[in-house]
């Protein structure tokens, strides 16, 4: 199928295209430079385009949203839509059912999705869930933070092996990446503690979070994974934790990117928002993001997400399961938890994030000044760290607050507590979003952090992954407050989503249901020493799991469909 | 007992299989087979072997119908999967009940059906570990993995449930016998405590027994409860235990390294239900104040927990959901199979992997007596004396490959080690086949 997009507004950060009237032309699922008289014409007269989006750090599937979903039926039943001829039923506000949270993303013009955390023990639910889920491609980042055999092979100094361990686990795990959360910290919470810093070592182990991440990063250079290091890190959601942030990101200044990948960073931390707090306690807590973004804006080794906060009655679930009975502490509203096996911990609590809560409107004035602070937008990429923030539906309210510094300061006035003023810098801040600004943070930008050549852009050979939104940017202020609720609407959903060069959503409804693929990494290039680690650690693992080593992989037919990226280490 | 000797009469061994028995998934079973049939299980406890090497018994071979004089009559394929799909495409309140003891494959195609017809799907949670899933719902829900048990505990407390009769190798693969890694002696690093009001062949092991009175179980958690927040006991006794005892047990159960709470349905089925769920899970909050505690209900059957896994994730609701207005409701009481089947709501009754005739109550089964019901089974059992078509599915972990959950909602792939019968189908063909064949009656009907 042939398609042509005529006389759209462009946006495309990729290739400096910014608000150009041009058209784009689809052949064979990819974007091309012409395309033969039957191609089908789609007017996009002055509507706004972009690629679809790309979503560097959501929860969608796997063991704890299932969890989520079990022990909150209150929350499927504030997202009750009936079936129709082409979709099936949804549920789910904050912890969506899986088809309607491809739908969701699909109406938003969202493409791609990264499920940012697996334990590989449990992976096989998570493919399952993505086979459940249509219309997104799905990149799961496998846990590797707290693992037993990473926290032996960093003891003993060992890159070699624990490179060679990566490799073999993300072909069992069939993951995208690497994931880190909380080092040593989610280790801790196996006997109810915390690590407090990224020096406090994981009792009994005596391996520090700075260790693990050095260690890891280090080995994601030397396979030259496509995404860099993800990192989550200690102290998550603490006053006065911004410290700890920027010692984890300075940790690994020093260690050379591999020079195969076309990301820049090194370290791509998520959620930033959390990691950002001043003060002492909750009394006296304040904003840290002015030190954290500007050692952001001198370093290019860097790149974040933001983790913005809502305003939302949402479901909170980390692998920082000492983090959620902290909150259950807090709350005491119902606590969930699971922790895996030599692998990592997670943890569930339900939040409410309140406009007059002094401890949320300071959370969420942090989150918009990391994004107004990052001078470059490429090193910032919009996210919920949904469900844990807020739900991914709302990205575009949050683009209706970047795109205009009067709708903030309306809010600040009105609608916040006071914290939110008086806490942080928001207030003085008058930086305004445009729409390039908005295809970078929400498609190029997250594209090229985790490596994906193919999405995020419209040039020629690129996946054919495009959104229109029924806008017209010439004809249109976004600065203006009372448009704010115009932007929400319409980039909530889409004129047209297309997905590998098919109409999957027009004039905002689903009208073609596509699978969606599982991305995965091969690292070829290691089978030597994977073999060798595979053999040296086999009897630990058959003696401290509780499962067999033929039953722990994801079989092939939990992926299908899949993409698989073959990374050559040996190069 | 008499000594068997060693079975050494077999063509071939499969190894690392999984059991398609109870709630222990137990995956490292390994099958002596000769000429298609296992005949002998390795490692596997005798629940998990009979079942899987005594397969034949009463085994159901043939597609079946009741003839005109009530009689079940070896009927072909066609016939019976005709005859059935047209009962479910005119039925007005259709019920899918089980599921259990069958694939996530096979549940599939199940969901896609209830969806379809607009019927209500349920499983045996339903009348076994329901009332837990409510709890949970209500406060929460510290779980773990097995091998969290196995890697670290130092006290584990059984209630409700007699594993070494129900899941008889619960304590030996998982949480009291092996060697964990900070647990290098095993038994000896641990203290084993039930609290059952029967001297259970479990507590005849334990280091501890608290034989708290029948009932007893809500009064019993909530005084250690009001220990732990420092409150005075009034009474002396409570629930039949004394109270320094409790005193002496709470003060323990804060000074281990990591605890882990174990219940079965002698916890949720007593007579506060779902609130002695409600508040075994708020101790177990409240001792992680002091140190590391987490609990795990002891669920039955090998896939019980996977279909509330499965109905979550895909609709958002674990089980007794029902279809009827074209978008998912779950409300327990309203939607639930007994409840319905009391209301005599149901039409028509599809049975798959599971035995009503044996468990459900009378009320419910004179209903299943008077309406059409559709078995989908391996063996012969009271639900087959109750089904007006049988169709005769296949051993999933035997002689089919599919996923389960485990009790911890660990996923395991099960394999298969022999062919199923000729004459038997897949369950999950089964039910696509009815699916297709329910389509194609509404669509000619349009």
């Amino acid at each position: 199928m042939e398609y042509i997009l005529k006389n759209g507004i462009v946006y495309d950060p990729t290739h400096n295209v910014a608000g150009d009237k041009k058209d784009v032309m689809i052949k064979d699922g990819k974007i091309v430079d012409n395309v033969s008289s039957d191609a089908k014409v789609l007017d996009v007269t002055d509507k706004l385009v972009m690629a679809a989006g790309v979503d560097v750090h959501a929860h969608i599937a796997g063991p704890k949203l299932c969890l989520g979903r079990l022990y909150r039926p209150e929350d499927s039943r504030a997202g009750l839509v009936a079936k129709t001829d082409i979709t099936r039923a949804e549920t789910g506000f904050s912890i969506p059912s899986c088809s309607a949270t491809g739908y969701r993303y699909s109406r938003m013009g969202y493409g791609t999705v990264t499920e940012a955390a697996v334990p590989p023990l449990e992976a096989k639910h998570t493919h399952e869930e993505i086979m459940a889920i249509p219309n997104i491609d799905v990149s799961p980042l496998a846990l590797f933070g707290n693992n037993w055999f990473v926290l032996q092979f960093v003891k003993a100094n060992d890159l070699e092996g624990l490179a060679a361990f990566v490799a073999a686990w993300l072909k069992l795990s069939k993951c995208y990446g690497m994931k880190v959360v909380n080092p040593c910290g989610s280790e801790a919470w196996g006997w109810g503690m915390n690590v407090h810093g990224i020096d406090d070592p994981a009792p009994h182990w005596d391996v520090t979070g700075r260790e693990v991440v050095r260690a890891l990063t280090q080995v994601n250079e030397m396979l030259g994974l496509p995404h860099s290091m993800h990192v989550h890190p200690n102290d998550l959601g603490h006053p006065g934790n911004y410290p700890t942030t920027i010692g984890t990101l300075d940790a690994v200044k020093d260690i050379k990117k591999n020079p195969n990948v076309i990301r820049d960073q090194t370290i791509h931390c998520t959620h930033l928002q959390f990691h950002c707090y001043g003060g002492t306690s909750w009394r006296d807590a304040k904003s840290g993001a002015a030190p954290v973004a500007d050692y952001i804006n001198k370093n290019k080794h860097v790149t974040c997400d933001v983790g913005q906060v809502t305003f939302d009655e949402t479901t909170t679930m980390t692998a920082d399961a000492p983090m959620e009975y902290d909150l259950y502490k807090l709350s005491g509203l119902k606590w969930a938890n699971k922790d895996i096996e030599l692998e990592t911990a997670a943890g569930l609590i339900p939040i409410i994030y309140s406009p007059k809560a002094p401890v949320n409107a300071l959370q969420w004035a942090i989150g918009l000044e990391l994004f107004l602070m990052i001078n470059d937008p490429w090193q910032v990429v919009l996210t919920t760290d949904s469900p844990n923030a807020g739900p991914f539906i709302r990205y575009p309210r949050i683009m209706s607050w970047l795109m205009s510094s009067d709708r903030r300061t309306e809010m600040l006035e009105n609608e916040v507590h006071k914290w939110a003023t008086k806490r942080t810098d928001l207030a003085s801040l008058d930086r305004v979003y445009d729409w390039n600004d908005i295809a970078t943070v929400t498609r190029s930008a997250p594209a090229k952090i985790l490596g994906l050549e193919q999405r995020g852009h419209l040039g020629v050979g690129a996946n054919a992954d495009v959104a229109v939104y029924d806008i017209e940017p010439e004809n249109f202020d976004a600065t203006k407050a009372s448009n704010a609720s115009v932007i929400e609407d319409v980039m909530g959903r889409a004129a047209y989503t297309i997905k590998d060069g098919e109409i999957v959503v027009k004039d905002g409804k689903i009208v073609k249901v596509v699978p969606s693929r599982h991305m995965w990494t091969n690292v070829t290039g290691f089978e030597e020493q994977e073999k060798k680690v595979l053999e040296d650690i086999m009897p630990m693992f058959n003696r401290y799991y509780t499962i067999k080593f033929e039953n722990y992989k994801v079989f092939d037919h939990y992926i299908d469909p899949a993409i698989e990226f073959k990374i050559d280490a040996g190069k | 007992m008499a000594y068997e000797e060693p079975i050494t009469d077999y063509d071939h061994i499969v190894e690392n299989c999984t059991c398609a028995f109870c709630g222990s998934n137990c995956d490292d079973l390994d099958f002596l087979v000769k000429g298609n049939h296992v005949v002998g299980v390795r490692h596997a406890c005798r629940l998990g072997a009979s079942k899987i090497m005594e397969d034949e018994d009463q085994r159901l071979k043939v597609p079946m119908m009741r003839d005109e004089n009530g009689e079940l009559q070896e009927v072909d394929w066609d016939t019976a999967l005709d005859a059935a799909a047209e009962l479910i495409a005119n039925a007005v309140r259709p019920l899918f009940f089980g599921w259990s003891e069958t694939s996530i494959e096979c549940m599939k195609k199940g969901l896609k059906l209830t969806e379809y017809v607009g019927a209500v799907i349920d499983n045996q949670a339903t009348i076994c570990h329901g009332p837990t899933v409510q709890a949970v719902q209500n406060v929460g829900y510290p779980l773990m993995t097995l091998g969290e048990v196995k890697n670290r505990a130092d006290m584990v407390v059984y209630t409700g449930s007699n594993p070494m009769n129900a899941h008889p190798r619960h304590l030996a693969r998982y949480s009291v016998f092996p060697r964990g890694w900070f647990r290098q002696r095993g038994r000896f690093d641990r203290t084993l405590v039930t609290w059952d009001p029967k001297f259970s062949d479990t507590a005849k092991m334990s280091d501890i027994w608290v034989p708290f009175e029948e009932n007893g179980d809500y009064g019993f958690c909530n005084a250690i409860r009001a220990v732990l927040k420092g409150k005075e006991l009034k009474e002396d006794v409570i629930s039949g235990i004394p109270k320094q005892d409790i005193i002496d047990l709470t003060e323990a159960m804060k000074n281990v390294e990591f605890g882990a709470l174990f219940f079965g349905l002698g916890l949720t089925h007593t007579l506060s239900k779902q609130r002695n769920i409600d508040i075994a899970i708020q101790l177990v909050q409240d001792l992680n104040a002091y140190t590391k505690w987490v609990l795990l209900p002891m669920r039955g059957h090998f896939n019980v927990n996977g279909f509330n896994i499965y109905m979550a994730y895909e609709m958002g609701f674990p089980y007794g959901v029902d279809f009827c207005r074209g978008y998912p409701r779950y409300m327990i009481g309203e939607t639930t199979t007994v409840d319905l089947l009391n209301r005599k709501e149901p039409d028509v009754f599809l049975v798959i992997a599971a035995d009503p005739g044996a468990h459900f109550p009378g009320g419910a089964n004179m209903h299943l007596a008077n309406i059409p019901v559709i078995q989908i089974d391996i063996h012969w059992g009271p639900s087959t004396e109750l089904a007006d078509i049988v169709l005769p599915g296949t051993f999933i972990g035997v002689e089919t490959p599919g996923t389960s959950y485990r009790m911890d909602s660990v996923p395991i792939h099960m394999k298969s080690a022999i062919d199923p019968p000729e004459t038997c189908r897949e369950d999950e063909w089964i039910v696509n086949e009815l699916y297709e064949r329910v389509k194609k009656i509404k669509e000619e009907a349009k």
